[in-house]
C-alpha cells in the first residue's frame, strides 16, 4: 500500500503504477561490446536500504518516474521524471 | 449454568420480540440482542463441540474472541460456517445450528474422542505419518493417501455451502485525517477532540453499537453518544472492523452492512469492504480478559468475568445463579456487586493474600489465597473444587456447589494492529501482559490496548492520543501525557494453570484447538520450544481466535519449563486479519462476468450479429469460429480456412495493437528497436519488423507503415500490445532523451478487418469507390494506400498476408467498423466467401509456419523461430549485442520446424514433447508448440520446435510424446513451411 506522489498527477496508490526496473543503471550504446551488455542487463545490486527504481504511472499520464525507496520499510524518498528535460518542468 | 432473562437490566428493546431457530426448534429474543444472548436467555447451555476430542463448549466470552460459541448460519446457498455468537446480531427469521456434532451438539457420538484422547496427542499426525521405526513399511504418501479421506471428514468445524454465493459485495475507498478504531472511552474522546480541532474524523467500531466496555454500564446511553458524535461531524462507521493495518496508515476495513437484516428485507450489498487512507491511525483496539487453566475448564457455564457483566448490562441476561469467580486481579470486583445486585449468588475467589477494594462487599463473599481447581460436570457445572497453594503445589481444600464459573486471569492488550507493522508487543512485568512497542508511523496506541486499565485514564489517553497526532502531523504544538500503565488498587498476582494431581487432566489453554497444558509439556518434552515451534506443533492460537483467549498461558507454561521470563520465550506474529474476512468480501463484484475488465473490437456487435461464437484471448473477447446450423467447432474452422484458400474470408483483427509514431527523430527510432532495416523504408511502404528485448530474446513481431518522412504507424500483435507500448515510452523517457518523438497508442481508434484469399481483389473492388486503388500495379505486396469505401469512408488498406494469401488488412475509423463490415460481406457471399474466427486463422498461419506468442514464448531467439535473415549485421539495434551471447548461440539449440503424423490419421496437442525413438523420456529434444488440421494437406499438422532444426531430422522419424494422455504417436519432421513456401499465393 505504497502511496507515490506523481510529479504530474499527485498522490496515487502504487497499483496505478508498474515497476520498471533499476535506475542506477547506466546502459550501454547500442553497438558497445557484448560484456557491457551482460553486466548492465545481469547483474544487480541487492541493496538493503534506499534503491533506485523506476516506475510507471501506466494507469496515469504514462510517465516514467525514478522513484528512491527503501526496501526495508517501503517508505518513498523522492520522486522525480526519468526524463531530463521534464525534470526540469516540474523543478519549477 | 441456568441463565435467564432479568427485568430492569440491558439495553434491548423489550417492545420488539424476534424469533429465531436453534437445532430446528423455535426461540424468542428481543431486538439488540447477539445470538450469544438470545441463547443464554433461553438457558440453552451447549451450542458447540470443541474440535478435537467433541467436548461440549458453551458460550465463554461476548465478543470476538468467542472460543465455545462457534455455529453454523442459515441454510442452503447461506450457509456459513464458524460464525461466532457473541457477533452475529438477531434478527427475525434467524437460522443457526450446531456444527462438528453428529447427531446434535446436545448428544454427539463423536464425543468417544474425549475418552480416546491419551492416544491423539500434540503432534498425531505428523508422528503418524512421518512413519518411525519398526514401521517404516507406513511412511511415505500412499498410508497418507489412504488414510487422509477419513481424516479430512472428521477434520474442520462447520462445513459450508458448497453453492455459489448469492449475496453481493462491494469495495469502497476513503480517506481522513485520523482514523480512530475502537469506541470504548479513549476512542469517543480521541474523536470528540479532533472534531473539536476541524479534522476529519472515521471512528470504526466492529461492534453495532458504540462504547466498547462501556456498554457493559448501565448508565451508559450508546445512541446519545452517536448522536453526539455525528453531530459534531465524526464519520462514525459501526459494524465495521479494522482487520489490517498496511503501510503508509492504509487500512482494511469490512463493513457488515446488512447481517442483522431478515434475509428477505436485504436490499444493499452483504458486506463492504474498505481501504482507507488516513494520515494518522489511533488504536483503541481495547484488551482481552484471559481465563484460567485448570482441569475442566471448559465445561459449559464457564465463562470470562467481563463477559458475564456485557450479559447483564447490555443483554439483561443474568448468566448464572450461583456464581464463582475466579481471580488474580481487581477488575473482577464491580462485575461480582452488579451481579449480586441482579440476584445471583456471588463468591469470589482471590489468588492473592490479601486484597484492598473500594467497594461494598456486603452482597457477595470475598475468600483470600485460593484458586479453582476442577469444575465437577460435564455439559452443565455442578460444582467448582478450590485449592490453596503450598510451595507451589496446589492442594484441593474444599467444593463449592454452583452453576457458573468466571475466571479472570488478567488482561492482554489487543496489540494485534501494531504488530501488523511489525512492531513487537513489550512485557510489562507489574501488569503481567504484553503492552504495545512503540510504532514509528503516525500511528498510536491509547486506552486499554495500551494497557492502560482506568476510564478515567483511558478517557485522558485518548484526548493525549490525538494531540500526538496533531504534533506528529505537524498541525499545532501542544504539550500532551499519557497516563501510566495499570491503574488497579492492588497488583495482579501470575495465575496462569492450576496444575492438578490427576495424572491425565484436561486443563485447556486453547478451547477451540483443544490444546491443554500437558500437549505444551509434550512439546518442551520433544523439543518444539521455540513459540513459533510449539504453535505449529501443538496448534496453539492457530483456530479462529487466532490465540486471543490462550496465547498468554501457552507462553507462561512454557517459559516455567524453559525457567526463563515470559519475554524472553516471546510471542508469535499477529498477522491480518484480526477477524476472518470471507472471500465474498474480499472478491467485491470481481465476480462471474465483472471477474476481468472485457476489451471488445468496434464490430463486436457485428460480430454476434453474424453467428459468432466468442473466445477469450487476454481481455478481449474475440470471434473464434462461425458456425452454420449444427456445425462443430472442428467442422466449423476446417470449413473456413478452407474456404479462404479457394475463395475468400473476413475476420476481425481490430484487436492488433497499433501506435503512432511521429517526430523528427522516428526514423532513427525505429532503426534502433527493430532488428531488420528500416531507415530506407519509403513512404507508402509496411515491412514486417521483429523487435528484441535487451537480453536478445524476441519481444514481437508485426509491421510498420511509413506515413510520411517523421511519421510512422506500428501494429503489434495482440498480446504484446500493452507491453510494447510501455516498452517504447521507457526508451524514449529514460534511455533516449535526445531523441525527438512521440509515441500514442491508437488501438482502440481503429477498427481492423483481415480479408483474404484468391477472390479477395474482386471482393475488395466493388467495395470501393475507386476499384483502380487495389490493383497490383497500385497496391504491390507489402504497401499500403488510402481508400475511400463506397459511401464515402476513408480508410487505409494495407496488402499484408498472415494468411499466406493475397491478402489485405482494412483499417477505419472505429465507428465506422459496424458499416465496414457490412459493404465486406455483402460483397464477400456473392464469392462464395466467409466470415472466419481465430481458430481457422490459427489453421491458415500454422500451414504457413508464421509463429505468434505459442512460438515467440520469452524464450526463443530470432534465429529459433527461423528469421535470422531478418537480423542486421549492418546497424545496431536493442538486442544486437546480446542475441548471440553464449548458449543462444549452441547449435543445439531448439530450432522452428514443422510436424507431420506418419500415420495420417493421427492426432496431437500442443505441448506434446518430442522424443527421440528409442529414447522417450525428460524434456525430450523438442516440442509442440500450436497444432491444427490442415484442410489444404488433409490431415493433422504441427508447428514446434525440435534440437537442430528440420535439417538434422532428414528421414528421422521421432515420437510425440503426451504423458498427461498417455499417447505416442511417430511423426514426422518437416519444413516450417507446410504450404506455399515460395509464397506464390500472397502475390498474386
Amino acid at each position: 500500500m505504497i502511496i507515490i506522489k506523481c510529479p504530474y498527477c499527485g498522490d496515487r496508490d502504487h497499483s496505478e503504477f508498474s515497476y520498471g526496473s533499476d535506475a542506477s543503471i547506466v546502459y550501454p550504446s547500442l553497438d558497445a561490446p557484448e560484456k557491457d551488455w551482460v553486466e548492465a542487463v545481469f547483474f544487480r545490486e541487492n541493496i538493503k536500504g534506499i534503491q533506485r527504481e523506476t516506475w510507471q504511472h501506466s494507469n496515469g499520464c504514462r510517465m516514467w518516474l525514478e522513484v528512491e525507496r527503501s526496501t526495508i520499510t517501503h517508505e518513498i524518498k523522492s520522486v522525480k521524471p526519468c526524463h531530463t528535460q521534464l525534470q526540469k518542468v516540474f523543478e519549477k | 449454568m441456568s441463565s435467564r432473562r432479568i427485568e430492569n437490566f440491558g439495553k434491548i428493546n423489550r417492545q420488539k420480540q424476534l424469533k429465531f431457530s436453534w437445532e430446528n426448534k423455535n426461540y424468542f429474543g428481543y431486538q439488540g440482542d447477539s445470538l450469544a444472548s438470545a441463547l443464554l436467555a433461553n438457558d440453552i447451555r451447549v451450542v458447540g463441540r470443541s474440535f478435537k476430542y467433541h467436548r461440549p463448549r458453551g458460550i465463554m466470552s461476548c465478543g470476538v474472541e468467542e472460543s465455545g460459541g462457534l455455529v453454523t448460519i442459515g441454510t442452503g446457498d447461506r450457509k456459513e460456517p464458524n460464525v461466532r455468537v457473541t457477533s452475529q446480531e438477531l434478527y427475525e427469521g434467524l437460522i443457526a445450528s450446531g456444527q462438528n456434532a453428529f447427531p446434535s451438539v446436545n448428544f454427539d457420538l463423536a464425543s468417544i474422542n474425549n475418552l480416546l484422547s491419551r492416544f491423539v496427542p500434540a503432534g498425531f499426525y505428523y508422528k503418524t505419518f512421518m512413519g518411525i521405526p519398526p514401521f517404516e513399511w507406513g511412511s511415505g504418501t500412499s498410508v497418507w493417501m489412504f488414510f487422509e479421506k477419513f481424516i479430512r471428514k472428521a477434520a474442520g468445524m462447520g462445513r459450508s455451502s458448497r453453492l455459489p454465493d448469492p449475496d453481493v459485495y462491494e469495495h469502497a475507498n476513503d480517506h481522513c485525517d485520523i482514523l480512530i478504531v475502537g469506541s470504548g472511552p479513549a476512542g469517543i474522546a480521541a474523536a470528540k477532540e479532533a472534531a473539536d480541532r476541524k479534522l476529519d474524523v472515521i471512528l470504526v467500531e466492529q461492534d453495532n453499537m458504540i462504547g466498547g466496555d462501556q456498554l457493559s454500564e448501565s448508565e451508559f446511553n450508546s445512541d446519545e453518544a452517536f448522536k453526539e458524535l455525528k453531530s459534531l461531524g465524526v464519520r462514525v462507521m459501526k459494524r465495521t472492523t479494522a482487520f489490517g493495518l498496511y503501510d503508509n496508515c492504509v487500512l482494511g476495513l469490512v463493513e457488515r452492512v446488512e447481517e442483522n437484516v431478515t434475509l428477505s428485507d436485504r436490499r444493499l450489498p452483504k458486506q463492504r469492504f474498505w481501504i482507507v487512507r488516513a494520515k494518522h491511525v489511533l488504536i483503541g483496539s481495547g484488551s482481552f480478559e484471559r481465563h484460567i487453566a485448570f482441569n475442566n475448564n471448559d465445561v459449559p457455564g464457564s465463562m470470562t468475568v467481563n463477559a458475564s457483566k456485557h450479559y447483564l448490562n447490555r443483554y439483561g441476561v443474568l448468566t448464572g445463579k450461583k456464581i464463582v469467580i475466579t481471580t488474580n486481579n481487581d477488575s473482577v470486583y464491580s462485575t461480582a456487586e452488579i451481579l449480586a445486585k441482579a440476584g445471583a449468588n456471588v463468591i469470589v475467589l482471590d489468588n492473592r493474600k490479601e486484597t484492598n477494594i473500594d467497594l461494598n462487599k456486603n452482597n457477595f463473599e470475598v475468600i483470600n489465597g485460593v484458586v479453582p481447581y476442577n469444575i465437577n460436570g460435564s455439559k452443565k457445572i455442578n460444582s467448582l473444587d478450590i485449592a490453596n497453594s503450598i510451595n507451589s503445589k496446589y492442594n484441593k481444600i474444599d467444593t463449592i456447589t454452583c452453576d457458573q464459573v468466571l475466571m479472570s486471569g488478567g488482561w492482554s492488550p489487543a496489540v494485534h494492529l501494531l504488530s501488523h507493522r511489525g512492531v513487537r508487543p513489550v512485557w510489562d512485568t507489574e501488569n503481567l501482559c504484553f503492552v504495545p512497542g512503540e510504532p514509528k508511523e503516525n500511528i498510536t496506541v491509547i486506552g486499554s490496548a495500551r494497557g492502560i486499565w482506568g476510564k478515567g485514564d483511558c478517557i485522558d489517553s485518548g484526548i493525549a492520543g490525538t494531540l500526538d497526532a496533531i504534533n506528529k502531523l505537524g498541525i499545532s504544538k501542544t504539550d500532551y501525557f499519557f497516563p501510566k500503565q495499570g491503574g488497579w488498587m492492588n497488583p495482579i498476582e501470575p495465575l496462569y494453570e492450576v496444575k492438578s494431581k490427576k495424572t491425565r487432566s484436561k486443563s485447556f489453554v486453547d478451547f477451540q484447538h483443544d490444546v491443554i497444558c500437558d500437549d505444551v509439556r509434550l512439546a518442551h518434552r520433544e523439543g518444539f520450544i521455540s513459540v513459533e515451534h510449539l504453535k505449529r506443533y501443538t496448534t496453539l492460537g492457530m483456530a479462529n481466535d487466532q490465540g486471543k483467549m490462550g496465547n498468554i498461558i501457552g507462553l507462561s507454561l512454557m517459559a516455567d519449563l524453559l525457567g526463563k521470563e515470559i519475554p524472553e520465550v516471546g510471542t508469535t506474529t499477529f498477522r491480518p486479519p484480526f477477524t476472518p474476512v470471507s472471500i465474498g468480501a474480499l472478491a467485491g463484484r470481481s465476480v462471474g462476468k465483472h471477474f476481468m475488465p472485457l476489451r471488445t473490437t468496434p464490430m463486436h456487435a457485428w460480430n454476434l450479429e453474424n453467428g459468432a461464437t466468442m473466445i477469450d484471448a487476454g481481455l478481449y473477447d474475440r470471434p473464434w469460429y462461425f458456425p452454420k446450423s449444427n456445425e462443430t467447432i472442428d467442422e466449423a474452422y476446417i470449413r473456413e480456412a478452407a474456404t479462404v484458400r479457394k475463395t475468400v474470408g473476413i475476420c476481425d483483427v481490430s484487436s492488433l495493437g497499433k501506435i503512432a509514431i511521429q517526430g523528427p527523430d522516428s526514423t532513427e527510432f525505429i532503426n534502433r528497436i527493430y532488428t531488420n532495416a528500416f531507415a530506407k523504408l519509403p513512404i507508402n511502404k509496411t515491412r514486417y519488423g521483429i523487435m528484441l528485448r535487451d537480453d536478445g530474446i524476441v519481444l514481437d513481431d508485426g509491421t510498420c507503415w511509413r506515413l510520411s518522412d517523421n511519421e510512422y504507424f506500428m501494429t503489434t500483435s495482440t498480446s504484446q500490445a500493452g507491453k510494447v507500448m510501455s516498452w517504447l515510452e521507457e526508451l524514449l523517457q529514460v534511455r533516449w532523451t535526445d531523441l525527438k518523438v512521440n509515441v500514442t497508442s491508437v488501438s482502440e481508434q481503429w477498427g481492423v478487418a483481415a480479408i483474404s484469399g484468391p477472390k479477395t481483389r474482386d471482393v475488395l473492388s466493388q467495395c470501393l469507390e475507386d476499384p483502380s486503388t487495389i490493383s497490383n500495379e497500385n497496391l504491390p505486396f507489402m504497401c499500403f494506400i488510402s481508400a475511400t469505401l463506397k459511401g464515402g469512408i476513408p480508410c487505409r488498406i494495407a496488402r499484408i498476408s498472415f494468411s499466406g494469401e493475397l491478402g489485405f488488412e482494412i483499417y477505419i475509423q472505429a465507428d465506422y467498423a459496424n458499416i465496414m463490415m457490412d459493404i465486406l460481406w455483402k460483397s464477400a457471399k456473392q464469392f462464395d466467401g466467409c466470415l472466419y474466427g481465430v481458430e481457422a486463422l490459427g489453421a491458415l498461419r500454422i500451414e504457413k509456419g508464421h509463429v505468434t506468442g505459442a512460438e515467440l514464448d520469452g524464450r526463443t531467439t530470432i534465429d529459433d523461430v527461423g528469421l535470422g535473415k531478418m537480423a542486421s549485421d549492418k546497424k545496431s539495434y536493442i538486442g544486437s549485442a546480446l542475441r548471440k551471447r553464449g548458449v543462444l548461440s549452441a547449435s543445439d539449440r531448439e530450432k522452428l520446424v514443422g510436424f507431420f503424423p506418419v500415420n495420417k490419421n493421427d492426432t496431437f496437442a500442443s505441448g506434446t514433447i518430442i522424443c527421440e525413438k528409442n529414447n522417450i523420456k525428460g524434456f525430450g529434444v523438442g516440442r509442440i508448440t500450436s497444432v491444427t488440421h490442415s484442410p489444404e494437406l488433409g490431415h493433422w499438422i504441427g508447428l514446434g520446435f525440435i534440437k537442430g532444426g528440420v535439417e538434422e531430422w532428414k528421414n528421422i522419424n521421432v515420437i510425440g510424446s503426451d504423458p498427461i494422455r498417455n499417447k505416442q504417436i511417430e511423426i514426422q519432421v518437416v519444413s516450417s513451411h507446410m504450404l506455399d513456401p515460395k509464397g506464390e499465393r500472397m502475390h498474386g
